[in-house]
């Protein structure tokens, strides 16, 4: 028995072919891939919050949260903002050519402690892009939730990601949707609020704290700022869940880059709660 | 486990008919440098009380080896840095830091690579005398009870050999007339000799129990800026620690084809800057403090956490490396004494 036949390999990518890309708005762009082989595509399974390793030969690997979810198989979607080699790279892609992948890894939003209660979900830019996989998520199987607020800000209108089809999703009766924007520009029929994030809180209903889970992803400034805003609303730390960003180079707790303390945010998060951010200073 | 007397005279013959299980490594001498390296021939083995500078990790988590090949059509592994060794000569430190090693790189999902060599080499261990830095008593690696093949106890004329796997036992009965079953109680009382000699060696002493809450405590120590006044950054505590495993990776072209190339694996730094800085320009660990801080973090206290033992196997390789005296001694002792160490 050679090597290869002996060894399970973790390291090796597997083809996916860009199915279709297009911008969001400016460097930040939306890919849909899938697995060539189309049974691979169809069974490969993972689950909100979970991330994968892109890679490009010659260029090297990244990592990037899942956009799209589970409960709608065949075609992983990804949000990716023009920022480092890799995607800079990606960036010259065109429509079905081949790139490679891993994964998925890392653990995922507690969907189990979130059934049956309200979720409030803050997203902040580009932090839009984990919480868009559980927001559909839970869409796709509203009946295990109960009600269910997204509150979304970005610095203008024109900022806006998947702006035509979040202002779609704010006709929806099965979702309260809540929209911020710091400064309005040149948007005149801008119907959403003026302001940051932070100030859509006062349009939640009354909500009961312990039947509540918030989940959260922004930039690191943002972090401070929501929290504030849900421990006012006496939500218990650890229903407050947020997924980070880290350097990594392997995924799978092997190369050392996003250990904090003794955990891997590749295997032990990248979710983590508000209370585990508590134990690790360096978390957020 | 079982253990054999073989006399010393032997000892050279019967490490030269280990060829039979794989090629011969072990601690050499180059350009006045000890160092763990394949063995042209077995008078180049320099066994001795001196740790080789580079732990035994080297051979396990190579310096720098590829991963995977690349072209047009995808990637496939590379599986050529795995080679049957017997590797002698090897410290019980080294032995420890390696099971250490087997944790993180044979933890799921495994790392071929490491996995690879780990099932392909034998360890022959031998026992050291002491050095001024040794912490292994401290560290409770002094000795080893496995992840051995054979491991041979130093009585001056003769050896006491553990035998600590089936492959051991083949090695032992391929040179069966080098062995006695019997060990006498003089030669009980020789070991036991030895160990107190060697016990009453260790200079250096660390209370290892209290480290996971000292460091918790001594988080916003004025100590932390004392060392990271001092430290230049230069990785070097990492590359001789036996337990340090981080590593990056790179792709890199053929020089002759523009499609092709390879996927290497090459060892990292947690006290390099840019060890934490993601694309977009955020370093989570842009201070040199907060880098000093995760070594020693890791080492002294999530080690423990995640695996029971600390992260340190006491060779005292930091100590004798590090240029400016940012040791695993000199902050274990502010830590422990609350005070930054005397100039």
């Amino acid at each position: 028995m050679t090597a290869s036949e002996t060894y399970q390999n973790p390291f090796i990518p597997e083809p996916v072919r860009i199915v279709h890309q297009r911008d969001l708005i400016k460097d930040h762009r939306f890919f849909q891939i899938r697995h060539i082989d189309m049974q691979r595509a169809m069974s490969f399974q993972y689950m909100p919050g979970q991330f994968i390793m892109l890679s490009l030969p010659g260029v090297g690997e990244a990592p990037f949260c899942i956009a799209s979810t589970p409960s709608r198989p065949g075609i992983l979607e990804l949000g990716i903002r023009k920022v480092g080699k890799v995607t800079e790279a990606l960036y010259q892609k065109v429509d079905n050519d081949v790139i490679f992948m891993r994964g998925p890894y890392g653990n995922c939003f507690k969907i189990d402690q979130m059934k049956h209660k309200d979720i409030v979900m803050v997203a902040g830019g580009l932090g839009v892009m984990p919480l868009r996989s559980i927001l559909y998520y839970v869409l796709d199987n509203r009946d295990d939730f109960d009600r269910f607020f997204f509150l979304y800000g970005a610095r203008s209108p024109d900022m806006m990601l998947f702006k035509e089809e979040f202002l779609q999703l704010a006709k929806r009766r099965d979702i309260e949707c809540l929209y911020a924007v710091e400064k309005v520009g040149d948007e005149k029929d801008w119907a959403h609020h003026t302001g940051m994030v932070t100030a859509l809180f006062k349009d939640l209903p009354e909500l009961d704290p312990l039947k509540t889970n918030a989940v959260i992803c922004g930039p690191p400034v943002m972090y401070k700022f929501v929290i504030q805003e849900l421990l006012k609303l006496k939500i218990p730390k650890n229903q407050i869940q947020m997924t980070l960003e880290r350097r990594m180079k392997c995924g799978i707790g092997k190369c050392g880059h996003c250990v904090l303390e003794n955990l891997y945010t590749c295997i032990d998060g990248p979710v983590f709660t508000y209370w585990d951010t508590l134990h690790f200073r360096e978390l957020i | 486990m079982r253990i054999m007397k073989m006399q010393s005279k032997f000892l050279d013959v019967f490490l030269e008919s280990l060829e039979k299980f794989g090629s011969l490594y072990g601690p050499v001498r180059r350009n006045g440098v000890l160092r763990f390296e394949k063995l042209e021939k077995i008078s180049d083995l320099e066994i001795s009380d001196e740790v080789p500078m580079i732990p035994l990790k080297k051979l396990f988590h190579p310096m720098k080896f590829t991963m995977l090949q690349f072209d047009e059509r995808g990637f496939s592994p590379d599986y050529s840095v795995i080679e049957r060794r017997v590797i002698i000569g090897v410290h019980p430190c080294d032995i420890h830091g390696l099971l250490r090693l087997d944790e993180i790189f044979m933890g799921k999902p495994a790392d071929p690579y490491y996995t690879g060599l780990r099932e392909n080499s034998s360890i022959i261990g031998f026992s050291c005398m002491p050095s001024k830095s040794s912490l292994c008593k401290s560290t409770d690696t002094d000795m080893i009870e496995e992840g051995f093949d054979l491991f041979f106890v130093n009585l001056e004329e003769f050896y006491l050999v553990w035998v600590g796997s089936s492959r051991g036992y083949d090695m032992i009965r391929e040179r069966e007339e080098f062995f006695e079953e019997n060990v006498s109680h003089e030669d009980i009382d020789r070991y036991v000799e030895w160990r107190e000699k060697r016990n009453a060696k260790f200079e250096q002493k660390i209370d290892f129990n209290n480290m996971p809450d000292l460091m918790e405590l001594s988080y916003n120590s004025e100590i932390w800026n004392y060392f990271a006044g001092k430290c230049l950054s230069c990785g070097q505590c990492t590359m001789v620690c036996p337990t340090c495993n981080c590593y990056t990776v790179t792709d890199v072209f053929d020089v002759t084809n523009e499609a092709k190339g390879k996927r290497n694996r090459m060892w990292d730094s947690c006290m390099f800057v840019d060890y934490s800085l993601v694309a977009g320009g955020h370093n989570f660990r842009g201070t040199r403090q907060d880098r000093l801080k995760l070594w020693y973090t890791h080492k002294l206290k999530s080690f423990g956490h995640e695996y029971g033992r600390p992260g340190c196997v006491g060779c005292g390789r930091c100590v004798e490396t590090c240029p400016v005296d940012i040791n695993v001694i000199t902050v274990s002792t502010a830590l422990t004494t609350r005070e930054v160490p005397k100039q």
